[in-house]
């Protein structure tokens, strides 16, 4: 049985598997009910001065009948008296002392509202704090959130003011909503920030309501952007969590991965991309708290499987393989091979090649029967037939072995600024 | 054997008729329809599409499922198939577009295109809007012989396209095999007539009830005053049961039984025997073993000459039948039935086998069943002496059909047929593709 436990900048957990702060970790009940199911830890919902939500809060993207495929919200933060949050963090956290519990923090921008509340949390004896630097809605108007996140400089600031006030372990929560997810990062490091925690959610409209002619979710005929979330903006975070992991000026800053994570197979992806430990939000919320079982045992079966004892025997394994496009082998050849024992004569690999690739797959009837063939001469190797077809391993991408050597693009002699050298 | 043949009405309580006699295969929910129409893969020169005889384009119409776009996901299908909604009810989807969906071939799981079709045709006609558009007035009168799917289906395309249809229809109500011969519970709350009216609904098609050719018109006659005539007459004649017995009491043809039961309006007024044998193997056989069963018979069984494989009746038909609680024996062959006060009370059966040369044969063993009532199941045929009457020229009959070429046109100028009257399928969605290239076939032959 492999070992899940997690220290992610001093704090440590049973399991890498934390919630994030949302409406699921918004009191002492749900905390209670999360614990009890197994989460390794909680982000609590942030605390700062309370506000008022409005009705409806939420909207989703359904795909093909999947509900929930993507996610998005336009409540704001905790909209309980700080005082009454804090006292339910010290009493959780006494409950369950080998449960990680940090807090999620957004007052104004001045030093003095930091210094006051984090003397506040430290009298719970959390485990750490995160600043809500990623919030695109609602707060960033009232200049919190991602309005603080979106300067490099106000992170800096912020997290060092915090750094300064507080023993806690900081957590810098970044938002995805900025051009290079490293300058906001690199101002956390700058600010002695000890770990960041990404992607909050994306500032998005969900849809639009075609009969009131109005953005979902709707408020009394009127919606507003949200933060959007769920399955969908996995591939963003963990672009994002790898393009921090690959930082040398963010090295020795820990993550936390956030962005999707549904099951144990998405945290080992994040894990192998840089991350230390996975924040859970839109999944809970779309099933309850129970995921979190298979999380743990799909992750541990897993790493039993690959003969991993702990998380750090493959944490970041893939940060070296995650490279610029310049630094990838132009000489590398691979083309489609089709299994006719196992298809099915859908033709998709067929008519999607025919219509949008490179014309590589041929539509036979041979005495009648249907046959799908690869051209071979004309196999980009782009991968589309096999990402098409709905029959697994039917469509394989193989090797060719070309006897060429590994050349980057630099060096690549169909590079323009070679051939004009070779010319001279 | 008792003397008195044991037969009875109201054998179940109206809630069990209710339950027996309700929707075989219910429709899919708002919420289903869209999940089950995203497992079709859309697929490129689908299968499906080949095996439809009335070539729908099915992954079209699912995919408009699919986005929500219902209308044309109906149109998609009406447009190629006017039956669209009864087919999507009583075809045999296991032997056609199911059967080579890739899905089967992938999981043994078909996309439900069947039901698919159902909730697209379902939900059109709930909005009670009529689509087709007539062509102007050609001023072309045609004749169509049998109010059946083949018949209404040529005379919708004729109409279209602005020609004057009479159709001649010899029972007092249409919809041929749709009204009178689909097993009930396949086509619940008087779906054939709501459709038809559907169908006529576009105008310019007139029903003439009761008008049986042969006997109250002639094909002489249809030829002299229309401008061409298509034949949809059905297979009116059954085979007869040629055993020793076969003229008592309660001895019957299974769709004279299954018509009374489709008009009855009360079924617990309906007499069913306690014990049932059917001669048979096809659905046919299927459909009066069922609908008797679920009517409160005790025993229902089917006796077949040969084995499971070389029945007539799908698998698909073949498993209903086992879970309605009816027996299916394979291998007998009916050599008597026998019978007191002229009422027919049992049937010898002959053990049959496959001999040396692979053709049937007795064993010479026999076993006896008690019956109520014995139904026939073994085919039907072409009466082909009310269409044999053409003036001059008799029309071509081969292997006791309508002989047609690609076109449905017979032997004889100016006169086509379709459905169940010439070889082929002898399934609805055949009629209607019947029907439809006959009134483009007709049309042509009208504008030339």
């Amino acid at each position: 049985m492999a070992d899940l436990r997690t220290d992610l900048a001093g704090i440590t957990s049973p399991n890498p598997f934390w919630l994030a702060s949302a409406p699921p970790t918004d009191k002492y009940y749900n905390v209670e009910r999360a614990f009890k199911a197994g989460w390794g830890g909680v982000v609590w919902k942030t605390v700062g001065e309370p506000i008022v939500n409005t009705t409806s809060r939420y909207g989703a993207v359904e795909h093909n009948g999947s509900r929930m495929a993507g996610f998005t919200n336009i409540e704001l933060i905790s909209d309980r008296p700080i005082a009454v949050n804090l006292r339910e963090v010290k009493q959780i956290k006494r409950e369950w002392p080998d449960r990680a519990l940090v807090v999620s923090l957004m007052v104004p921008c001045d030093e003095e509202s930091w210094k006051t509340i984090l003397a506040d949390v430290e009298d719970t004896e959390a485990d750490g704090i995160e600043l809500n630097f990623g919030c695109p809605h609602g707060m960033s108007e009232r200049g919190m959130g991602s309005a603080v996140g979106q300067v490099p400089d106000y992170v800096e600031m912020v997290a060092a003011w915090c750094k300064k006030h507080t023993r806690m372990p900081v957590i810098v929560k970044l938002t995805p909503n900025i051009t290079d997810i490293r300058y906001p990062a690199r101002a956390a490091r700058k600010g002695n920030a000890d770990a960041v925690s990404l992607i909050n959610t994306l500032a998005s409209v969900i849809g639009v309501d075609l009969d009131t002619m109005a953005p979902l979710p709707l408020v009394n005929g009127k919606g507003t952007h949200g933060g959007y979330c769920g399955p969908a903006v996995k591939p963003v975070a963990l672009r994002m969590v790898g393009d921090l992991a690959r930082d040398p000026e963010c090295r020795g800053m820990a993550i936390s991965g956030i962005g999707g994570i549904s099951t144990w197979r998405d945290a080992a992806e994040f894990l192998s991309m840089g991350a230390t430990n996975v924040q859970v939000c839109t999944a809970a919320m779309h099933r309850g708290f129970k995921i979190v079982e298979d999380m743990i045992d799909g992750l541990s079966n897993w790493m039993d499987g690959k003969g991993y004892r702990t998380l750090s025997d493959f944490q970041g394994a893939a940060v070296r393989n995650f490279v610029e496009w310049g630094d990838l082998d132009m000489n590398y050849e691979i083309i489609a091979r089709i299994d006719q024992d196992l298809c099915i004569k859908c033709g998709l690999c067929h008519v999607t090649c025919e219509d949008t690739s490179h014309q590589s797959i041929s539509a036979l009837r041979i005495d009648g029967e249907r046959r799908y063939e690869v051209i071979d001469e004309e196999c980009v190797g782009c991968n589309l037939c096999m990402y098409v077809c709905p029959v697994d391993g039917c469509i394989t991408m193989e090797p060719v072995d070309n006897g060429k050597p590994y050349v980057v693009w630099a060096d690549d002699p169909r590079n323009p600024a070679n051939r004009v050298q070779a010319a001279e | 054997m008792p003397a008195q043949p044991d037969l009875a009405a109201g054998r179940l309580s109206q809630a069990e008729y209710a339950r027996n006699f309700g929707d075989i295969k219910p429709p899919l929910s708002p919420q289903q329809a869209p999940i089950e129409a995203s497992r079709c893969y859309f697929c490129y020169d689908a299968p499906c599409i080949e095996a439809c005889p009335t070539g729908i384009d099915i992954p079209s119409f699912i995919r408009k499922i699919a986005t929500g776009n219902d209308r044309g996901a109906a149109m998609d299908i009406l447009q190629a198939n006017i039956f669209g909604g009864a087919c999507a009810r009583v075809c045999p989807v296991e032997e056609l577009c199911e059967e080579v969906c890739v899905r089967t071939a992938q999981e043994g799981k078909p996309v439900n295109i069947g039901l698919l079709q159902r909730h697209a045709t379902d939900r059109f006609f709930e909005r009670g809007e009529q689509p087709f558009e007539r062509a102007a007035p050609t001023g072309k009168r045609i004749a169509v012989v049998g109010a059946g799917p083949a018949g209404i289906s040529c005379a919708h395309g004729l109409a279209r396209l602005g020609h004057e249809v009479t159709v001649y229809e010899a029972q007092a109500k249409a919809g041929g095999l749709n009204e009178y011969g689909i097993a009930a519970y396949k086509v619940i709350d008087d779906f054939a007539q709501r459709e038809l009216d559907f169908i006529l609904a576009v105008g310019g098609i007139t029903l003439e009830f009761n008008r049986a050719l042969g006997a109250d018109i002639s094909l002489a006659g249809l030829r002299r005053d229309y401008d061409a005539v298509f034949l949809a007459t059905g297979q009116a004649g059954v085979k007869a049961l040629e055993v020793e017995g076969q003229a008592l009491e309660g001895v019957r043809p299974a769709i004279d039984y299954i018509a009374e039961l489709r008009q009855a309006g009360d079924l617990a007024a309906l007499p069913v025997g306690r014990r049932i044998v059917v001669i048979g193997g096809g659905n046919t056989a299927i459909d009066i073993a069922v609908q008797t069963k679920r009517l409160g018979a005790e025993d229902v069984t089917i006796c077949y000459r040969r084995g499971p494989e070389e029945m007539g009746a799908t698998w698909h038909e073949q498993e209903v039948a086992q879970t309605s609680g009816v027996r299916i024996k394979h291998w007998v062959r009916p050599v008597r039935l026998h019978g007191a006060n002229g009422h027919v009370g049992g049937i010898e059966l002959e053990y049959t086998r496959l001999g040396d040369d692979g053709r049937l044969t007795g064993t010479g063993d026999t076993t006896t069943l008690p019956a109520d009532s014995v139904f026939t199941a073994i085919g039907q045929i072409l009466i082909a002496d009310p269409v044999a009457d053409g003036a001059g020229a008799p029309l071509d009959i081969r292997g006791g059909r309508i002989a047609v070429n690609d076109e449905r046109q017979t032997s004889l100028s100016g006169v086509f047929a379709g459905g169940d009257c010439i070889d082929g399928l002898d399934l609805t969605v055949q009629a209607v593709e019947d029907g439809k290239i006959a009134a483009r076939s007709i049309h042509s032959s009208l504008t030339r």
